[in-house]
């Protein structure tokens, strides 16, 4: 039989430590909805979503009770809209926006990603349009998200797409500032963006994945911290590693399970589990709090960045063994309004943009949900883009940009989306004016390490 | 279908006897039973069979939730699977 203590650990986990499976997402492919008429492809797709995903949110809330596990999310992908767009040569590309939120609503799912366009070497005909559209899509809609992935490793950046997302952004947030501004925050700029990631507000559903696939998405900073904090006192920084690899494998065999059982449910095929950190506001839950449990004062202080790397390394390296298919993310986020650890540093000065963009050199993905102040110029933004876009293109590695510029508010102010997006200090950013390098537009380079054949 | 009942909380007389009473009355059969005393709290394991039982597992869950309210403990009733995936290669 078991031994009492592996059966009470598991439920201390999920009882006391927030451990849960964060997401199912299923990934639908909607390549076969592509139609010249906007309204004929926008209602295909209203309808490929519902026929597909109809028996997602019951198969969730099953496997939850069944297993005793919380699964706080059931989630949809699809295939990138400027795709789907490319040939309605349409301005009016939100229709499908429309057509994707009132599927998400029918099917009671809590987010669904895909508004996206790949643009990382160029634009093709629906981008434009779409890449436009996503401001106005984001403020006339409550559950799609929006990705726009900029830069590779393999084709540089697209000086021109980060020039437009700028834009988009300052104006995702302008269009919903009586709303705390959270068009932004469903917005995601991306740079080697994966095509399998079930987590939003980036998730879509590549184009050399599958008609329909179930991608899981695991959590549990919570449970990380506990195990340092029962266990690491005195321990030097390997076997920290090593424990932080344990758990994580343990977490991911609970992702495995819950993923192989909702593909037998639904029918579907298992793409990945994603093993990531993903922090909630919830006291306890939080990634800044495990950096803090290695022995750091604050997280912010001189060594987060090395904290960090030892966390996303062993985390990877714990999950990798446990799933047959480990994808999208897998890593440690670090999303500042969504931990509650973050939120402390930054508010009592250990936090600040510069550090933050250090780390996202080694954590899973970038500069995640950050509040910037109102004022902050679009091509400010662009050149923050730039900057993270730069990091993740020469260490071919996934990098991202979700900034929520705080409409009328400046540095030391609050803003508080409440629930899992949870409440951020507006971050003062660095000084000086970039406009005339991003105005520039055009292609900046790929590395030489884009040349590997 | 194999499911594990743990009760955990202040040790008291009869836990034991309630929670297999109510299991009983329902067909569920127990198949091992473990128990100590942890971190000062009173632990039980049981490891049960639910084929044949009149109830499915959410519902048995419910009735031992109320066995634990009454004797001031926490149930739960998970699928066994869980711990085999978390704890066995």
């Amino acid at each position: 039989m078991l031994e009492t203590k592996d059966i009470l650990e598991t439920i201390n986990m999920i009882d006391n430590e927030n451990l849960d499976v964060r997401t199912i997402t299923m990934g639908i492919s909607l390549l076969d909805c592509i139609d010249e008429d906007i309204d004929k492809a926008s209602t295909k797709v209203y309808d490929k979503v519902c026929r597909y995903a109809q028996d997602l949110v019951k198969t969730g809330e099953d496997i939850e009770k069944e297993y005793g596990i919380p699964i706080i999310n059931k989630r949809i992908s699809v295939t990138p809209i400027g795709m789907v767009a490319a040939p309605c040569q349409s301005k009016n590309v939100v229709k499908f926006a429309k057509a994707l939120d009132k599927a998400a609503h029918t099917l009671g799912v809590n987010f669904i990603g895909g508004y996206s366009a790949l643009v990382q070497k160029g634009f093709s005909s629906g981008d434009y349009a779409l890449i436009e559209s996503i401001p106005e899509a984001l403020a006339t809609t409550d559950l799609v998200c929006s990705s726009v992935n900029i830069g590779s490793t393999k084709a540089g950046l697209n000086m021109d797409a980060v020039r437009m997302m700028g834009k988009a952004v300052k104006e995702a947030a302008v269009l919903t500032a009586d709303r705390d501004c959270i068009g932004a925050a469903k917005l995601v700029v991306f740079c080697n963006a994966p095509e399998d990631n079930p987590f939003m507000a980036g998730a879509f559903h590549g184009v050399g994945e599958a008609d329909c696939v179930i991608n899981v998405g695991v959590s549990g900073p919570g449970v990380v911290r506990a195990v340092l904090a029962k266990e690491g006192k005195g321990k030097t920084t390997d076997e920290i590693a090593d424990m932080i690899k344990k758990t994580a494998f343990k977490i991911t065999r609970m992702g495995q399970l819950v993923a192989k059982e909702a593909s037998k449910r639904l029918c579907v095929p298992f793409g990945i589990v994603d093993l990531s950190l993903a922090p909630t506001p919830a006291v306890g839950d939080s990634v800044a709090y495990i950096l803090e449990e290695m022995g750091l004062e604050s997280c912010g202080c001189h060594g987060t960045t090395a904290a960090l790397a030892l966390l996303n390394d062993a985390v990877k390296k714990g999950g990798v063994m446990a799933s047959s298919h480990v994808g999208g993310l897998s890593g440690a986020f670090i999303p500042v309004s969504e931990d509650a650890g973050m939120i402390n540093a930054a508010t009592n000065g250990y936090l600040d943009i510069t550090k933050l963009e250090c780390m996202t050199a080694v954590c899973s993905v970038g500069l995640d949900m950050i509040v910037v102040p109102g004022e902050t110029t679009p091509e400010t933004i662009s050149a923050i883009i730039a900057d993270e876009a730069a990091i993740g293109m020469v260490n071919s590695k996934t990098t991202a940009v979700r900034l929520i510029p705080a409409i009328g508010k400046k540095a030391g102010e609050e803003l508080n989306f409440g629930g899992l997006l949870g409440k951020g200090p507006v971050m003062p950013l660095r000084k000086g004016d970039a406009s005339e390098f991003i105005n520039r537009g055009g292609r900046l380079p790929a590395p030489l390490q884009a040349l590997k054949n | 279908m194999k499911a594990i009942i743990t009760v955990i909380g202040k040790d008291s007389v009869g836990i034991l006897a309630k929670v297999s009473t109510a299991c009983a009355e329902v067909d569920v059969n127990i198949v091992e039973v473990t128990q100590s005393v942890l971190q000062d709290m009173f632990a039980m394991v049981m490891l049960v069979e639910i084929d044949k039982s009149t109830l499915g597992l959410e519902a048995l869950r419910e009735k031992l939730d109320k066995v634990g309210e009454e004797s001031n403990t926490k149930v739960h009733v998970m699928h066994e699977d869980i711990f085999n995936s978390m704890h066995k290669i």
